[in-house]
């Protein structure tokens, strides 16, 4: 695909490395690694097997965990449901409540609501204004019969970061299942699991330059955590999860995982440098409000709102320019985001939240163009808004009687 | 989203050159002027919309403002292209249905129409308000 749109929707997907891609590539023809991992009778089996191994042994180091640990899913949003499902209805002899939070990914937030269906109780947790879960808020709402907290790494939408540390070791204390989704994290922040007392994670390849359609749920040995099974069918993967694994699949996430480990500090710093950049490009914007606190997010992601333009029609004006209002998964819907509002922000500037996110092959150019056409557009926009003329004419837009629709 | 060429087309118009499409404000004090603006910030638009009008009752001038979506801006702009030199009677029976389907709008953005329609009649209202 030839096109002149530069990229700023990382957090959303990221391309595949070509090095990645390259190592994909090797098994999938007759004279690659084509076979069947689970095949024990021939060499075809062996060599795929081989190599799902090896690929398992790299995301287990990048994350320091046995890789016995590591099982394979279709992606994060598997995983979570794998997590959540999976343990609720494991221990649901303990009890039956489970928390988590109203800003997660819907990927947790939906199998939550089916569980509410099928009699759990779920508590979701408000965020604090810069969109953090403390510990505080969360052990406000523990109780006797709760068995699993569901909590994500890093937002999505705002870059915000959990002390899963300090939360891992509450609720382990508690005895409480300790799930996190940390599709946004690999890349950005270190994780170290032989410290967390994080019982369940969840991990996508294709938001660290590995391919879609691959993720993996860690799952921890010591103290052992269980799980029911979503899916069934052949017992591969422990019984956890059934399905002739993707060795191509797997083995880009491997490689993904491996090219994090080596080249992190070098791509975080370069993005540090280029998201700062940008802050101080466009931070000169008349009424423009950063979305989460500048010093507890990851570089990547920079969400902010223009008072007075809506989202949608910055995203329009700004044609050449591949960003989102709010997350991938929701921008089809007219909502404002979900996130934004569980923040405490009026509707009106849920209406208007952009995300720029950036990663690995940006450039300080691009940087340097969107940051530009961004300042253009906004006054554009703002002279198309009668709202800005209320503001410059000292209208307070909270007391005016608006007509909704 | 994908928009309809169309609403892209005006859209791009409107952004680029506001003064020659229309984007402006009248004095909304003037006997001669109507003012309609309907929406609200929260649900993600506001339209406003003036009309001039003589004593005929012909429409000789408008000017409107948007805060929405492209397709809200591209109904404003089409709205005002149906209105000029219509009299108010001609004005009144403008339909949304109209706006939509010259904009080709997805059943998602229909309201962005409605809207257009209502500010047609809003600011009609206020006009004749001032004539009573």
């Amino acid at each position: 695909m030839k096109t002149k749109a530069i990229y700023f929707d990382y957090a959303a997907t990221t391309p595949v490395d070509p090095r990645v891609a390259k190592k994909m590539h090797e098994c999938l023809l007759l004279d690659g690694n084509f076979g069947n991992p689970a095949s024990r009778s021939h060499e075809f089996g062996w060599k795929a097997e081989e190599v799902v191994e090896k690929a398992r042994l790299q995301v287990a180091d990048l994350i320091n965990a046995d890789s016995r640990e590591i099982v394979w899913t279709s992606g994060a949003t598997e995983s979570d449901n794998l997590a959540i499902k999976g343990a609720a209805k494991f221990y649901k002899d303990r009890g039956n409540h489970i928390i988590t939070s109203k800003i997660e990914h819907k990927a947790v937030l939906d199998p939550c609501r089916q569980l509410e269906r099928e009699g759990f109780e779920v508590t979701y947790l408000d965020p604090d204004e810069d969109g953090v879960i403390t510990l505080e808020a969360l052990k406000k709402h523990v109780k006797e019969n709760t068995i699993l907290i569901s909590l994500m790494h890093i937002n999505n939408e705002l870059g915000s970061i959990n002390d899963i540390d300090k939360i891992g070791d509450f609720t382990r204390e508690k005895n409480i299942i300790f799930h996190v989704d940390a599709a946004q994290s690999i890349g950005k922040v270190d994780i170290d699991l032989s410290k967390l007392n994080v019982d369940l994670m969840s991990f996508s390849a294709h938001k660290c330059y590995g391919p879609k359609g691959m993720g993996a749920l860690y799952v921890r040995r010591k103290p052992r955590v269980r799980l029911e099974a979503l899916i069934h069918g052949g017992g591969h993967e422990r019984g956890f999860r059934s399905g002739t694994l993707a060795t191509h699949q797997i083995v880009g996430m491997g490689e993904a995982f491996s090219l994090v480990k080596k080249e992190m500090a070098k791509d975080n710093q370069k993005i540090k440098e280029l998201s700062e950049f940008f802050w101080d490009q466009i931070s000169g914007i008349e009424e423009i409000v950063l979305n989460g606190n500048k010093k507890n997010k990851v570089a990547n992601i920079t969400n902010v709102s223009f008072s007075y333009v809506e989202g949608e029609s910055l995203i329009m004006a700004l044609k050449d320019v591949a960003v989102s209002s709010g997350s991938a998964c929701t921008s089809a819907s007219l909502e404002p985001s979900y996130v934004l509002r569980a923040l405490g922000r009026p509707d009106e500037l849920a209406h208007s939240s952009i995300r720029f996110s950036f990663g690995r092959f940006t450039t300080k150019e691009e940087v340097k163009m969107v940051a530009e056409t961004t300042k253009r557009v906004v006054g554009q926009l703002r002279e198309l808004s009668p709202l800005w003329d209320m503001y410059l004419d000292g209208v307070d837009l909270e007391k005016v009687e608006w007509a909704p629709h | 989203m994908a928009y309809s060429r169309k609403v892209i087309k005006k859209f791009e118009e409107t952004l680029n050159n506001p003064s020659a499409n229309n984007v402006g404000r009248l004095d909304p004090n003037s006997d001669s002027v109507g003012t309609g603006m309907v929406g609200a910030p929260a649900c993600g638009d506001v339209m406003r919309l003036q009309i001039e009008v003589d004593s005929e009752n012909k429409i000789t001038d408008c000017k409107f403002k948007t805060y929405g979506c492209g397709s809200a801006i591209a109904s404003s702009q089409q709205m005002i292209e149906m209105l000029k030199g219509k009299t108010l009677d001609e004005a009144k029976s403008i339909k949304d249905r109209e706006i939509a389907k010259l904009l080709e709008l997805p059943p998602i953005k229909l309201h962005c129409s409605v809207l257009a329609e209502d500010s047609i009649k809003k600011a009609i209202a206020d006009y004749e308000s001032k004539k009573a």
